[in-house]
Parts: structure tokens; C-alpha cells; sequence
């Protein structure tokens, strides 16, 4: 229970210590909060009434801007960061890099299908 | 004079753009019509977010070589980096076949997810190197980080796994203790400590690689156990779900980066993907935490072959048999199922299908939300043997028209037209919403077995009194009836 209560205090307390010595404008948090908050909500809508047959390529097309986190990979090899982070940093380049374009060819292959028929007809 | 020059707000910009694009690109995605272009613009999207960040660390000097530490310089690194990745990624994605597109997908969403995960470790050496706790940034960049490591590791276990049950490598619900409820939530539990102390009270560095290092191999193992139960029917869910969380992953190393773009483009993917998860759900009239759960699972996995028996009064049939049906017909439905995708029967039924439409017989595919491993699974591969858009129905739109319909052909498709889930409220399926197949007139299973499908159960359907049982691979099955059709 006090070791509870101690872990408590401490993130309360390292939670406000940026917030006192804070910078002018609204804290990253807050507007990354509303960012999240608006996109998740966009999230929602855009997917509505999706046709079954694009449910496959409609994931796999969302997957691979999942590999988004390339941006975050590269920032890791930056000079920011130490050698032991930059080897981490390469290793999720590849991987992000991986799910990025193999992510878009195979959606584009599936989709290709589609369109192949569509101009036959 | 404009405000913004300096590069950090062209590259804010960019990344502006960048969201657009991908938010436009899913939208587009949605639509038949325009879904090729979308999932371009959506590449266009991450082309410009890629080049921007580039620039960025260009001109800020940051990929600049360091003084020792660095052998090559960081950039070269990471360029090279980047090609070996798409390299790897584009032959893969060149050389997977069609039917084996469901589990490729699953492995690079693990990727994504294990690519959130090295970003989120990333932040444990930069703490070490100044002998602070990771919250000393604050405690968001703390829960973010160890977020980012715990869901990132989870969608990398979790896809491997749906990989390895997609492409029939693993069909198991255990892996020694993995897999167990109680054992799931001792690691969730061990993932919530070992976060608070990597993130709070870690500060030196052994403190802080063990804590961190520990948090990842827990989230890892947890991947495996929740991920393992998922029974191979309820694939299509789980991999939605996985798609999602490596959206959510994506999404909190942009609270460890402070960086908007990842903010919007990984919530993106989570919501979107969440909402397909309850899609397929609702598909299949099943709660998420039923199929989380793996309520199915263990049947599915113990059983397999031991539920041949008890069929008595089965009727079979031949390829000869099946012909002279079809050519009296006036009008067919198949009903494609996994076993077409595992034959690679998808261009003999196209041929079978335009042989009886020179007949004068009206074709119609049934798809069902969730036939095959993945949803919309069916649809592609009709896709790629030219199946008219216009011929495949779903559920709501062909089920009145069963009744009406000379021969229904299944095509290894078992749970999906199971008569149990609207007459036996016991049954594991019950309620589940299925294709009604048995109105018809006549019904032919093509399957290579009696086995039962993934879910486990026995399909009455099998031995009622208009259904006959067609025992033979799909794709030599078609073979035959077309050359028998041929023949007459």
C-alpha cells in the first residue's frame, strides 16, 4: 500500500514538474490530446459503409500507413541520440520500411485485380 | 512577408499534407471506384512525410557525423537502412501469391508494430546517457514510451502468430504455459509494474535497460498468449484488431516525439481499424471478447479430424453427377468458402461459371462477411479471375433467393452455411447469421472431407436430404465437371 502510494506521488509529481517550469503556449500533451481526439473521431467516419470487397485491401492499405513510425525510426538515428538508441533506430527503419512498401504494393496488387475487370468491361 | 521560411515550419507543412493525404486515401480506399487511387495517394502521403523528415534532419544538422561514436555517418546509415527495407519489402509483396495474402499482411503489420517497439527502446539509452528517469521529460513522455513498447511488442508477437495460424504452420491454443487466461493476465500485470518502474524510478542505466528490456520481453510473450486462443475462424477479427493496435503503437510514438503527423496518421489506423473489427463482429453476431476469449479455439485446435465420424446417411456424388445437375439448371449459386482459396480453384469456377452462362443458366457467387481467413478474402480472389463485380452477393441480398435456386455449389465452405446457427440455440454458432443454402433445390458440397471447419462443429447440412457431398479437392473437382460438362 505505501509503496502504491509512493509510485502515486512520484507520477503525480514528475507529471506537474514540466508544467512549472512550462513553456508559453499549451503543452505538447494537450494539443497531441486534441489532435488524437479529432483524428480518432475522422478514423470513425471515414471507415462507415465500406463495401465487403475492400475490406482486405482497405486494411491492408491502413496497415501500411501504420509504418508511419518510419518518421519516429528516423529521428532515432539522429544526433539526439546515442549509439545503442541509433542501432534501435535502425533496426526499426527496416522494419517500418518493410510494412510501408511491402504494405502498398500488396494493396495495389489486390486492387489492380479490381480495375483489371473494371476495363475489360 | 511570410512568417515561415525556416525549415522546421516547411516540414510542418509537409507532415500537414502528409496527413491529408492519408486521411483522403482511406476514404478513397472505401470506395470501388476510386480505392486504387487512394491507396496511392495514401503512398504519396508517406512519401512526402519521409522526404520531409529527411530535410528536416538535414537541415538541423542532426545527421550531421558525430565526433567517435559513428563509423559511417548516421545518415548513410539510415538511408541504407530504408533501401534494405524496401527491397525486402517490395520482393515479398511481388512474390506473395494471391491466396497467401491474408497472413503477409498479418507480418507486416508484426513489422510496423515491432518497428514502434524499437522506437519506443530508443528513449532508454538517451535517459541512461544522463542518468535520469524517463519521466524526468514528463510523466506523458514516460506512459508514452512504455506504451509504445508494450503495444508495439504485442502487435509484433500477436501478427506472427496470426501469421503462423493463417498459413497453417501453428494450429495450436497453447504453447506450454502461454495461452492460458491466468497466465495472460500475470504478464499484464508484470507489463503494468515493470512500466512504472522502467519509467518512473529506473535511473541508472542497468536499472533502466533491465526494467525496459524486461517490459519488452514481457509484452512479447503476452502477444503470443493472446493472440494463441483466437481459433483459425475468428482470423479475420484478430487481424483487424491487430491492425488497430499497431495504429495505437504508431500513434503513442508520437507523444514520445512530439510530433503531430504520427499523432493522426496511427490514430487513424487504430479507429479505422477498430471499427472494421466490429464489422466483422457483427458478421459473425459474436461479442469481441467472445472471440478474444477464444471461445472457439480450443475445439478447434484438439478436435480437427476426430470429428469425421457420426454422418450416417451421407449421399455422394461425382463430377459426373454434378455436371448433368448443372446443365439442367436454370440457375446456380456458389458458394466459395477457404478450401477454394487453398485449391486455388478461383479461375475453374470463372470457367465453370462461363460454360453454364453460354448455357443460358443464371450465375450468382454468395459471399459470406467472413468466408476465408480474412474479410473480403472471397472477393479477391474472385477479383483476380475475373468474376464480374455484379454476380457476388452477400448475405441480406442472396438469402431470400436460395429458395428459388435449381443447385447450390459449396465450395469448401463448411461453417458459413451451417443450418445449426439458426435451428440450434446450443450450438457454438448459434445466431451467427449464415447463407441459407439448404432452400435450394438441390445443394452440392464440394469438400475434401467430412471434417469440420475451423469453429469446430458438426454441419448437418451434410447429410440433409437434397445435399449431396462432393468429397474431393476444389480445384479437381471443377476440373472434372467441366470436362464432364463438356462431354454432355
Amino acid at each position: 500500500m505505501t509503496l502504491f502510494l509512493a509510485m502515486a506521488t512520484q507520477v503525480v509529481e514528475t507529471a506537474a514538474a514540466p508544467a512549472s517550469h512550462g513553456s508559453s503556449s499549451m503543452p505538447f500533451l494537450l494539443v497531441g490530446l486534441w489532435v488524437l481526439l479529432l483524428s480518432v473521431f475522422v478514423g470513425f467516419e471515414v471507415i462507415q459503409k465500406v463495401p465487403p470487397t475492400l475490406h482486405t485491401p482497405l486494411m491492408s492499405g491502413s496497415n501500411a500507413i501504420s509504418g508511419i513510425t518510419i518518421v519516429g525510426s528516423l529521428y532515432c538515428v539522429g544526433n539526439d541520440y546515442p549509439l545503442s538508441a541509433g542501432i534501435l533506430g535502425i533496426l526499426a527503419i527496416v522494419c517500418a520500411m518493410i510494412n510501408v512498401v511491402g504494405g502498398f504494393v500488396v494493396t495495389d496488387r489486390m486492387l489492380a485485380m479490381f480495375s483489371a475487370k473494371g476495363g475489360k468491361k | 512577408m511570410l512568417a515561415f521560411i525556416d525549415a522546421t515550419h516547411i516540414v510542418e507543412l509537409a507532415y500537414m499534407a502528409a496527413s491529408l493525404l492519408f486521411i483522403l486515401g482511406i476514404l478513397k480506399l472505401g470506395k470501388v471506384k476510386t480505392s486504387k487511387q487512394g491507396n496511392l495517394w495514401a503512398a504519396y502521403g508517406m512519401a512526402i512525410a519521409i522526404g520531409a523528415t529527411m530535410l528536416l534532419l538535414i537541415t538541423s544538422g542532426d545527421w550531421d557525423p558525430r565526433e567517435g561514436e559513428w563509423t559511417y555517418q548516421s545518415h548513410v546509415l539510415a538511408v541504407g537502412a530504408m533501401v534494405l527495407g524496401s527491397v525486402i519489402g517490395w520482393w515479398m509483396a511481388i512474390k506473395v501469391p494471391m491466396t497467401s495474402m491474408p497472413e503477409f499482411v498479418a507480418f507486416f503489420n508484426g513489422l510496423g508494430g515491432a518497428a514502434s517497439m524499437f522506437v519506443g527502446l530508443a528513449e532508454v539509452p538517451r535517459a541512461a546517457e544522463r542518468n535520469q528517469i524517463l519521466a524526468a521529460e514528463g510523466a506523458d513522455f514516460a506512459i508514452a514510451d512504455s506504451l509504445a513498447v508494450i503495444i508495439g511488442a504485442i502487435t509484433l508477437t500477436g501478427s506472427l502468430v496470426a501469421y503462423a495460424k493463417l498459413a497453417g504452420k501453428l494450429n495450436k491454443s497453447r504453447i506450454g504455459p502461454l495461452g492460458s487466461q491466468g497466465v495472460n493476465a500475470l504478464l499484464g500485470i508484470a507489463c503494468i509494474g515493470l512500466a512504472v518502474w522502467g519509467g518512473f524510478f529506473a535511473k541508472t542505466p542497468t536499472e533502466l535497460w533491465l526494467s525496459n528490456g524486461l517490459l519488452a520481453f514481457a509484452s512479447l510473450l503476452l502477444g503470443v498468449g493472446l493472440t494463441l486462443p483466437i481459433g483459425g475462424a475468428d482470423m479475420p477479427v484478430a487481424i483487424a484488431l491487430l491492425n488497430s493496435y499497431s495504429g495505437i503503437a504508431g500513434m503513442t510514438t508520437g507523444f514520445i516525439l512530439k510530433n503531430n503527423l504520427l499523432i493522426v496518421a496511427g490514430s487513424l489506423v487504430g479507429a479505422s481499424g477498430i471499427i472494421l473489427t466490429q464489422i466483422m463482429c457483427k458478421a459473425m453476431n459474436r461479442s469481441l471478447s467472445n472471440v478474444l476469449l477464444g471461445g472457439m479455439g480450443e475445439t478447434a485446435g484438439a478436435s480437427g479430424g476426430a470429428k469425421d465420424e457420426g454422418y450416417t446417411k451421407v449421399k455422394s456424388t461425382s463430377a459426373e453427377e454434378l455436371a448433368a445437375l448443372l446443365d439442367a439448371a436454370t440457375s446456380v449459386i456458389f458458394v466459395p468458402g477457404y478450401g477454394l482459396a487453398v485449391a486455388q480453384a478461383q479461375h475453374k469456377v470463372r470457367e465453370l461459371a462461363g460454360l453454364l452462362e453460354k448455357k443460358g443458366c443464371q450465375v450468382r457467387y454468395a459471399i459470406h462477411p467472413v468466408a476465408g481467413r480474412m474479410p473480403g478474402h472471397m472477393n479477391i480472389l474472385l477479383a483476380e479471375a475475373d468474376v464480374p463485380y455484379e454476380q457476388l452477393y452477400e448475405l441480406d441480398r442472396i438469402n431470400d433467393d436460395f429458395k428459388n435456386t435449381d443447385v447450390v455449389v459449396v465450395l469448401g465452405a463448411n461453417d458459413v452455411c451451417n443450418p445449426a446457427a439458426t435451428n440450434d440455440p446450443k450450438s457454438p454458432i448459434a445466431g451467427m447469421p449464415v447463407l441459407t443454402v439448404w432452400d435450394a433445390r438441390t445443394v452440392v458440397v464440394v469438400k475434401r472431407s467430412l471434417a469440420s471447419g475451423y469453429a469446430g462443429i458438426r454441419n448437418e447440412l451434410f447429410q440433409m436430404d437434397n445435399s449431396l457431398m462432393f468429397l474431393a479437392d476444389a480445384k479437381k473437382a471443377l476440373e472434372d465437371t467441366i470436362t464432364e460438362l463438356k462431354a454432355l
